[in-house]
């Protein structure tokens, strides 16, 4: 196939440059005090003051508490995705069972239901629980996505060969052993990707976290939601902390960027 | 599981390196037989047991149980009250709020989904060139993906400030007006609905990106011998080989663009979705009932009207877009 001209070139780094802008401006902006867009209007070069903003960030809001708990959370729920999901994948991928049928069809029903309907009762139960205020209210309904299960089930059924798992039932592991010797080792490339999808969704996750988990103990979205509360008009402080609170995130896009693209193309969705 | 386990294994694989035990006569063979016959049969359950278990508790009983919320004078901390009826539904719907929620939600999300798909069917079909650096064009177009909403919300919110905002600054530039981008009801949707397009345009491209390689080429060298150009051949050839995917593209996002919160919570300081509730969607609404208030009934009873209006966009999208893709394409 012939290469695409310069308009294709230029129209793609206009995108590129569409997605970068604002990031790029964030930091301009964060990194000089408040009255510079009153005074220069078009600030283009960073200045000297991030270190000063970060600074009042970290006063105003429990920042490392909120990096903290937002690191806490979101291993906690994917790796819990990743575990639950790769059990039941591999089952309804692998295993013949009465009922299988109309239960993965209960599974993929149910990725499109907008379960965060649900928030009234559900923070009724957070509350009879004691768990307003505490991670554990968010982490608990993140612990399975239908999602993950589907993206398993489709995985494992072209990833495991049935011989491989006939073999070692035949050899006389149990179900379990079977599962944890042929199943996992096979899905690990498809359970990574969706390591990383769930800990995007859960990290950048707002709805739930801000109505049960309150200021004082906070993740990251919510301590921002905070920040803004708290000094909406000084831009350089507010931005200062979306700088922050987007770092842990670049670097795992400069590491697993490719991943991501690669998930996504392979039919990863929106959760 | 029967049968897997006494199939014999498949011929192409090395033999297994232990040979299968033999069945010990006797009471404890018998026993260990219908140990490993048990392990067979109820090993799948338990395997979907703790996602069927989580989503239950976690998922569906809420949702279901926010009906039975819905009927009854609750709240928030009072807990629950008299059976009303129907009368929290009656409350929401002749409130103003309700419907003034409801079109706006409809507005950013127009204005969020009908650009959005169209910026990423063109994205899709620039990367789906013979590129150089082809990784880098895809993850340059993801990059806002992993910028929570609330962060991108706190960078627009500057960029379309309506004093020394940026946008404004470049209206003036160029002549134009500055827009109050803050107070005037429209205005305040694009700037929420600019905000769900830049997150998302990149992720979607990549989608129909990967549909459209699956477009066999010979299909565009027949177009092209027939006398399409580029563009003719996008519309004749690409867009309606892509339907199923433009169909998915949109429900997921009318899903979730019928919920959106983040962006117009976080869109002024006061989260309540403006002075005159200009960009208050029904999902903003639904918390102030619940939290602000406290009134859990009424905060259920919009829950449940909004499950109502998403199924319905669903449908008629659903129906809509296939349609729509499919005239392009010519009869089948």
């Amino acid at each position: 196939m012939r290469r695409p001209g310069w308009i294709v070139y230029g129209l793609l780094a206009a995108v590129v440059l569409g997605s970068m802008f604002p990031l790029l401006w964030s930091v301009v902006v964060a990194s000089h005090d408040s009255t510079v867009l009153a005074r220069d209007r078009f600030p283009v070069v960073p200045g000297g003051n991030f270190f000063r903003n970060a600074a009042t960030v970290l006063d105003t809001v429990p920042f490392w508490r909120a990096t903290l708990n937002s690191v806490i959370v979101s291993t906690t729920v994917s790796a819990s995705v990743v575990f639950f999901s790769t059990l039941a994948g591999y089952a309804f991928a692998k295993l013949r069972f009465r009922g299988s049928g109309p239960l993965l069809v209960f599974v993929i029903a149910t990725m499109a239901v907008p379960t965060q309907l649900g928030v009234v009762p559900l923070y009724q139960v957070m509350a009879r629980l004691g768990w307003t205020g505490e991670l554990t209210a968010v982490i608990v309904p993140g612990l399975v996505t239908a999602f993950g299960v589907f993206w398993m089930t489709q995985y494992l059924a072209q990833a495991v060969p049935s011989e491989l798992i006939e073999a070692a039932r035949v050899d006389g592991a149990s179900m379990f052993r079977t599962f944890w010797h042929v199943g996992i080792p096979a899905a690990r490339p498809a359970a990574s990707m969706l390591f990383l999808f769930t800990f995007v969704a859960t990290w950048t996750n707002f709805f739930w976290p801000f109505i049960v988990l309150g200021p004082r103990n906070p993740t990251l979205p919510v301590a921002l939601q905070q920040l803004q509360a708290a000094h909406f008009v000084d831009y350089s402080l507010v931005l200062a902390g979306a700088v922050l609170a987007t770092i842990p995130l670049l670097v795992l896009f400069v590491l697993a960027g490719r991943q991501l693209v690669s998930g996504i193309m392979q039919g990863a969705v929106k959760q | 599981m029967g049968a897997t386990t006494t199939a014999p294994p498949a011929g192409a694989l090395p033999p297994p390196p232990a040979p299968a035990p033999t069945p010990q006569p006797g009471r404890r063979g018998r026993g260990r037989a219908r140990l490993a016959r048990l392990d067979s049969t109820a090993s799948p359950y338990l395997y979907i047991a703790p996602f069927f278990l989580l989503f239950i508790v976690t998922g569906l009983f809420p949702l279901v149980y926010t009906g039975w919320v819905a009927l009854h004078d609750w709240d928030q901390i009072m807990g629950k009250g008299e059976f009303v009826g129907m009368e929290n539904y009656v409350d929401v719907l002749t409130g103003r709020g309700f419907w003034k929620a409801l079109a706006n939600t409809v507005s950013i999300f127009v204005l969020s989904s009908v650009p959005q798909i169209m910026a990423a069917l063109l994205i899709a079909a620039l990367l789906d060139r013979n590129l150089r650096a082809r990784t880098f064009w895809r993850m340059g177009v993801l990059l806002p993906y992993v910028v929570a909403p609330v962060a991108v919300a706190l960078i627009f919110n500057n960029l379309f400030a309506d004093r020394f905002g940026l946008i404004n600054l470049l209206l003036e530039t160029v002549g134009l007006d500055p827009v109050r981008w803050h107070s005037d009801r429209l205005a305040s949707h694009v700037a929420i609905a600019t905000m769900v397009n830049f997150r998302w345009t990149g992720y979607n491209a990549l989608i129909l990106l990967a549909a459209m390689q699956a477009i066999p080429r010979d299909l565009y060298e027949q177009a092209a011998i027939d006398g399409a150009n580029a563009w003719r051949q996008f519309w004749s050839v690409t867009v309606p080989m892509l339907r199923p995917t433009i169909v998915f593209v949109v429900i997921t996002s009318t899903i979730g663009g019928l919920q959106i919160f983040d962006e117009p919570k976080m869109y002024d300081s006061f989260g309540r979705g403006g002075a005159d509730q200009q960009w208050q969607t029904l999902t903003i609404y639904l918390y102030e009932l619940g939290w602000t208030r406290a009134d859990f009934g009424m905060a259920s009873a919009v829950a449940v009207l909004l499950f109502g209006i998403i199924v319905v966009f669903g449908v008629v999208n659903f129906l809509l877009t296939r349609r729509i893709a499919h005239d392009d394409g010519g009869r089948r």
